[in-house]
């Protein structure tokens, strides 16, 4: 029986329901089909030949950064270390092409990220090495604390972000993501605050392909993670993400957009992880040869490389003298790692609350006898090996 | 009889029945007015004031910026408080309903109650969450959880109950005043609760973490807080009939825990029924019960009690007095505490 045969139905008539219809045009929102290039297009004639030589150091001295710490994960110098190998030019650009008043939201694998905006880069692998869960002040360097949980760091760039426009500060936070991220609750409602609100951030997702051994495929359903922001009500960039030039560019002009009042922007940067997830994931298992390798040709360090070298701005000692500053770098990481960190147990009861409770220091209390005991323990050893 | 005759700073500070919904917002505006940083999000908490009203005015005076509607989301109302405060500023969060608040878990465990303590001090998060919670009010599902077991096992994170008027203000202006986060569980169902009260008139701000009592006694102590108070101060009169002199000690809050008030009047009568209307498995029952005869199991005349609501998910509202700890209830365990050894 079709609609039409039903009884009564040619009798009804549907009232149209008041006027209504969105509001925004959402063509101005969305991403361009292709991700934005800039190394080997025309739009290369209008980057700086000084930003571009500077990105490059940056790119070299990371990929050495990811090289030495994976090494010291072999070593047991570190519990772990999520390597952002490939993607160097989204971690150098997010750091980059903020101002010293600005924020950094990183996510777990952007160690890079923090370091280039000038963190100490021990201070950057404490939580990874396993003394301390943050190694600095984020207030000193502007940088959040590296963010395990998935995406829960964007709210907090987008309240930050508020806040600094409540007080009249020209402050812009750029926050970190990964593919897999994006389908996290908090990443909706952190656009979804941030669109509402208006508020002076960036989103940079870094689709690398996979979510551990989860493909892009089956993460999502949409044309493109930066197709996302329209729903919200803001612009969605399509960036090449190995192409360091645009990156920075694209993140830039969100920034300058974001400062200027103009709200949030969602970029996402096309990318790949060479390595596996991290040094204890085995990539094999989820993806084949042949796509690392075309990756491989795509190089984020060569493409830059070749740019300068191509218009004779990077000569072979150029080349050599990049190399040996992220030598240089490498040797001085490798050497103060290698140093115990000195560590007080009694710290474990200190930054619980402003005042410890009572119950606090009873157990504090508790530690100290035991440790004294532990000590008394090793002196006596020590007395008697040494007989 | 009138008393317009009276010169007005006179008139406003006489005290007069104000209800515990009307304290909290006193306190709300109070903590606004004397420091900037103090700022309020939440859903509806803007033009509505609240769904409770507590909320009623703030927007209206202080502006939108400073009592904000935030988009429904509470996972984005705390996750973004956490960046507010992270910049200086000193956000105070409605969660609309207690079970509501579940979906800011993660950010509420994962961050706010450990900001402090990964960055060594640097960054301490001074956030309260205002949560009205407890049963009592006819609410349909998930309008009436008591979660404070979960919040008191989180280290990091203070949890504060008021079960009067003067709490209500006093504890919610420490809260607000705290360098560290505070779940500041309301009690519903005391919303309405009135006392003789005048905001106006200079209120004590109890530091927090301070049990008091209640009503002194001699024969049993009764241990309580919250939306429970009443009801073990109504047994505690009761009780009088059956020869008992109940002391009730109200825990104002549960972290931190005064094991000091509470142990020193157990030593005194030598007998304590815990009473709490979350359920008594896992609850907060049980870790008092604990402390208590850890500290005071030669005071002891019979075993620590509690007195708890049932381990059953929140029952339909037509069948929620049944669950909810009464005074019968506590009367019952209080006849229990005259304890015989089983042989």
């Amino acid at each position: 029986m079709t609609v039409q045969e039903l009884p009564g139905a040619a009798a009804y008539r549907p009232t149209p329901p008041p006027a209504w219809k969105p509001l925004t045009d959402p063509a101005p929102l969305l991403p361009d089909p292709e991700p934005y290039r800039v190394l080997g297009t025309d739009a290369v004639a209008d980057a700086d030949p000084e930003l571009l030589l500077r990105l490059y150091a940056e790119l070299v001295r990371g990929r050495r950064y990811n090289a030495q710490a994976t090494a010291l994960t072999k070593q047991g110098r570190l519990a772990v270390y999520p390597s952002s190998t490939g993607q160097e030019a989204c971690e150098i650009a997010a750091a980059l092409v903020l101002e010293e008043r600005d924020w950094l939201f990183p996510s777990y694998r952007d160690t890079l990220a923090a370091v280039a905006r000038g963190l100490d880069p021990v201070e950057a692998l404490t939580l990874l090495r396993g003394d301390r869960h943050t190694g600095y002040d984020p207030r000193e360097h502007r940088i959040a604390p590296l963010c395990t949980p998935l995406a829960t760091q964007l709210p907090h760039a987008v309240g930050l972000a508020h806040a600094a426009r409540l007080k009249g500060d020209d402050v812009v936070a750029l926050a970190m993501v990964g593919d897999g991220g994006t389908s996290e609750g908090d990443f909706h409602e952190a656009l979804n605050f941030a669109a509402v609100w208006q508020a002076p951030v960036v989103f940079l997702v870094q689709n690398n392909g996979f979510a551990i051994s989860v493909p892009l495929a089956k993460q999502t359903a949409a044309p493109s993670l930066a197709h996302k922001a329209v729903g919200y009500g803001m612009p969605g960039r399509l960036v090449d993400g190995n192409d360091a030039a645009a990156v920075h560019q694209v993140l830039g002009e969100a920034v300058e957009r974001a400062r200027s009042g103009g709200g949030p922007t969602l970029v996402e940067a096309v990318t790949y992880r060479m390595d596996a997830h991290t040094n204890a994931d085995d990539a094999t298992r989820y993806r084949v040869d042949s796509e690392v390798e075309a990756w491989r040709a795509h190089d984020p360090i060569q493409l830059l490389e070749r740019e300068l070298t191509g218009r004779g701005l990077l000569g072979d000692d150029g080349i050599e003298e990049a190399r040996a500053a992220a030598e240089r770098m490498a040797a001085a990481l490798r050497e103060r790692m290698n140093a115990d960190p000195v560590l007080d147990p009694m710290d474990l009861f200190a930054h619980v609350y402003a005042e410890q409770t009572t119950q606090l220091r009873e157990q504090a209390a508790r530690l100290r006898v035991e440790l004294e005991a532990e000590q008394d323990q090793h002196g006596h050893d020590d007395v008697e090996e040494g007989r | 009889m009138t008393t317009a005759a009276a010169p007005a700073g006179e008139r406003a500070a006489k005290a007069r029945p104000a209800t515990m919904a009307q304290a909290l917002g006193r306190a709300l505006r109070d903590s606004m007015a004397q420091d900037p940083t103090v700022h309020v999000l939440g859903e509806d908490v803007g033009t509505l004031g609240g769904v409770f009203r507590i909320t009623d005015g703030l927007a209206k005076e202080f502006g939108e910026d400073r009592c904000t509607d935030t988009p429904l989301a509470e996972a984005g109302i705390l996750g973004t408080a956490v960046g507010m405060a992270m910049y200086g500023l000193r956000p105070v969060v409605e969660m609309q309903f207690d079970a509501f608040a579940y979906p800011a878990f993660e950010q509420l465990i994962s961050h706010v109650a450990k900001m402090r303590n990964r960055t060594a001090g640097a960054m301490p998060l001074p956030i309260t969450v205002r949560v009205p919670y407890g049963g009592g009010i006819g609410g349909v599902e998930h309008h009436s959880d008591s979660s404070e077991a979960y919040y008191m096992a989180t280290p990091g994170l203070h949890v504060v109950m008021p079960a009067t008027v003067e709490d209500a203000y006093g504890l919610l202006r420490a809260s607000i005043a705290s360098d560290d986060p505070v779940v500041f569980l309301e009690p519903k169902r005391l919303y309405w609760s009135k006392a003789d009260w005048s905001p106006e008139a200079p209120v004590a701000v109890e530091p927090i973490g301070r049990a008091v009592v209640r009503r002194p006694g001699r024969s049993a102590t009764l241990i309580t807080y919250g939306p429970s108070l009443p009801v073990c101060m109504e047994a505690a009169e009761a009780a009088v009939e059956e020869g008992w002199d109940l002391e009730v000690v109200d825990l104002r809050s549960l972290v931190p825990f005064d094991d000091e008030t509470v142990a020193a009047s157990v030593r005194r009568t030598g007998r304590a029924v815990v009473v709490h209307e979350s359920s008594g498995f896992g609850g907060p029952g049980g870790e008092i019960a604990a402390r208590v005869t850890e500290r005071c199991f030669h005071h002891l005349e019979a075993p620590v009690l509690r007195v708890a609501g049932f381990d059953i998910p929140y029952p339909p509202p037509m069948q929620e007095r049944h669950h909810l700890p009464g005074v019968d209830r506590v009367l019952d365990a209080v006849a229990r505490l005259q304890w015989e050894a089983e042989s």
